[in-house]
């Protein structure tokens, strides 16, 4: 399983101070922590970086690497720090990936052949310029776009990552199950099977802090089943890693609640945020 | 070889509800299928319009209501007597707009007063609703329940932020709730699960999903409904069975298509027909959607509707 860790992001304050004043220590703090705790890759999410893209890219590629011996994920929509940041790369400790490309015509023109010139790995995210895919079939026809694209740049299909886009929960109860349906779905698209990635937190966007691990660690288990091969995640969230150790949500959490999760997560009960204690 | 009609089969029920006291108390709810499903199960009660009574004067209504209501809406005693003995109302919804705080802000203790007077007036069972802002419509809501003990009455409109307060003068003077949530399912069942934690029976809540007018999302609100009865039928889903409470009077009137007038938009025709039109052909989405009780004005608009509903009771 690929565990690509979230924590470094231009999101969190103390993470935009450190790249703003080019400070090493926080991010390599948490490069180091989320590696300790179980992450194989680290995401790498500087924003759009309009300003200096390229140069806080390479800086953070090395200075993350500089402490830690994982590929990183270079997650932003700035071309040319995706590029800057693959130069920087230690390909020493893995193929460096990029996050991410859509299934919209102009990412796909955009992001592939950068992918293809440096044969590193890259996230299709399944997301067309026509709206959020409405299920697992509207997911696979993107999918085969990306794909299609692939071929066509040179690069090979099996440095593909797909992502069924995960939706949160509240509010988008059906798209749980047409996620895990597309991540089955995927695998049949090649051989061998495509490989598979989420972003795992979506799922409980909105919902209250005391049900996102639940929530997080119930889909996970439901999409590892489905023969999810990547997610990014946080590694430094205990109870989530010892989901992920054991592979069963009952080693955390009560197993009624895993139940009455999964039924959620089936469309069999409606979601509410208070749903377990009914 | 005969065709046989396939059929859905239901594994809950919505839940039935009585309001009101002695003879002319309604009991709403109980149906066993999606509505008006006769040849699925037991459509249950009939559905209850109750008539639209304001604690003051309407500040620029519709001409149309102007028409109709005028020579009683100074007096909301005199307004709910005239829906009870001439218009057969089977129930009163008293809106205490008076106590908005962006308006007259009346106190509590003037609208428990305004309360009793109708109470006193009329032995047809009340809908007591607040002027809907979450801090005010608490002491007002337990000052008019209060005032209204032992009368059985229907009382909110109770949101996640106030929902305490009224759930408890509610249950201290044996009263049922209205349990809002705005326009979204999910959320319609966290307020009946809050409400059960805070130990609020059930089968004392009506669920409020938020109406729309026609043209004014009136699609949304049926899809909630829709979703919502969908979970309570046939998920079994015993936070969902609640009847369905739509007040329609709170959104209808506002609409461009009742209030402007034929030297504006002649080619949208006769007011006064086009306003009565409005608010019964909303009523009958919703009717058909799963309500079963609704909150209406135009007294022409809520025959029309009975009628509707005589024939699809029939």
């Amino acid at each position: 399983m690929l565990l690509i860790g979230e924590r470094i992001n231009v999101i969190t304050k103390a993470q935009r101070a450190a790249m703003e004043a080019r400070d090493p220590k926080p991010i390599q703090e948490i490069a180091k922590a989320q590696v300790e705790a179980g992450a194989t890759m680290l995401d790498i999410n500087i924003g759009p970086a309009e300003d200096d893209g390229p140069q806080l890219m390479d800086w953070i590629v090395k200075t993350v690497q500089e402490v830690v011996q994982v590929p990183l994920c270079l997650d932003t929509t700035n071309l040319d720090a995706i590029r800057a940041g693959l130069k920087a790369h230690n390909n020493e400790w893995g193929k460096p990936m990029i996050n991410s490309t859509s299934g919209e015509t102009v990412r796909l023109n955009t992001f592939m052949p950068v992918a293809a010139e440096f044969q590193c790995d890259i996230i299709g995210l399944c997301l067309s310029g026509s709206g959020l895919p409405a299920d697992a079939n509207e997911r696979c026809a993107i999918a085969v776009d990306i794909m299609g694209k692939a071929a066509e740049v040179g690069l090979p299909i099996e440095n593909i990552h797909l992502d069924p886009l995960v939706l949160m929960l509240n509010g988008n109860q059906e798209q749980a199950m047409h996620c895990i349906n597309a991540v089955e779905m995927f695998q049949t698209l090649n051989d061998p099977p495509m490989k598979t990635v989420v972003g795992l937190s979506n799922i409980a966007n909105t919902a209250p802090m005391e049900m996102k691990g639940i929530l997080t660690a119930v889909f996970y288990k439901m999409l590892v089943d489905a023969g999810l091969s990547g997610a990014i995640i946080d590694t430094l969230e205990k109870d989530f890693m010892e989901v992920v150790r054991t592979g069963d949500p009952a080693s955390v959490y009560p197993a009624e609640h895993v139940e009455k999760t999964m039924k959620v997560m089936r469309g069999e009960i409606m979601y509410a945020h208070s749903f377990l204690e009914v | 070889m005969a065709v046989e009609i396939l059929k859905e089969n239901y594994a809950g029920k919505v839940l039935s509800m009585t309001i009101g006291v002695g003879d002319r108390a309604v009991t709403v709810g109980g149906a066993t299928a999606l509505p008006f499903h006769s040849f699925e199960g037991e459509v249950g009660n009939r559905p209850l319009i109750a008539y639209e009574v304001l604690d003051t004067v309407p500040e620029d209504p519709p001409a149309s209501l102007q028409e109709e209501l005028e020579s009683v809406w100074d007096d909301p005693v005199k307004w709910a007597k005239y829906c009870q003995d001439e218009q057969g109302a089977r129930a009163i919804a008293l809106r205490l707009v008076s106590t908005d705080p962006d308006g007259q802000d009346a106190s509590p203790e003037s609208a428990a007063e305004t309360v009793k007077k109708v109470l006193d007036a009329i032995d047809i069972p009340l809908v007591i609703l607040g002027c809907f802002k979450e801090a005010k419509d608490g002491p007002v809501l337990k000052a008019a329940a209060d005032a209204a003990r032992g009368c059985n009455c229907l009382i909110g409109k109770a949101q996640e932020e106030n929902y305490k307060t009224i759930a408890a003068a509610a249950t201290a003077n044996g009263h049922k709730l209205i349990a809002f949530s705005n326009l979204d399912f999910n959320l319609a069942k966290q307020i009946n699960i809050l409400l059960s934690q805070a130990d609020f029976d059930i089968n004392n809540i009506v669920t409020d999903p938020t109406a729309s007018a026609l043209g004014y999302g009136l699609e949304y609100t049926y899809s909630v409904i829709e979703r919502i009865r969908a979970a309570g039928l046939m998920q079994n889903d015993a936070m969902m069975q609640p009847p369905m409470f739509l007040d329609l009077s709170s959104v209808v009137w506002k609409v461009k298509e009742v209030k402007a007038s034929e030297e504006d938009l002649p080619e949208w025709g006769d007011r006064t027909e086009r306003a009565v039109h409005w608010e019964a052909a909303t009523a009958t989405s919703l009717l058909m959607a799963g309500a079963e009780i609704m909150v209406m004005t135009s007294p022409r608009a809520i025959q029309t509707v009975e009628k509707t509903i005589d024939q699809l009771m029939a």
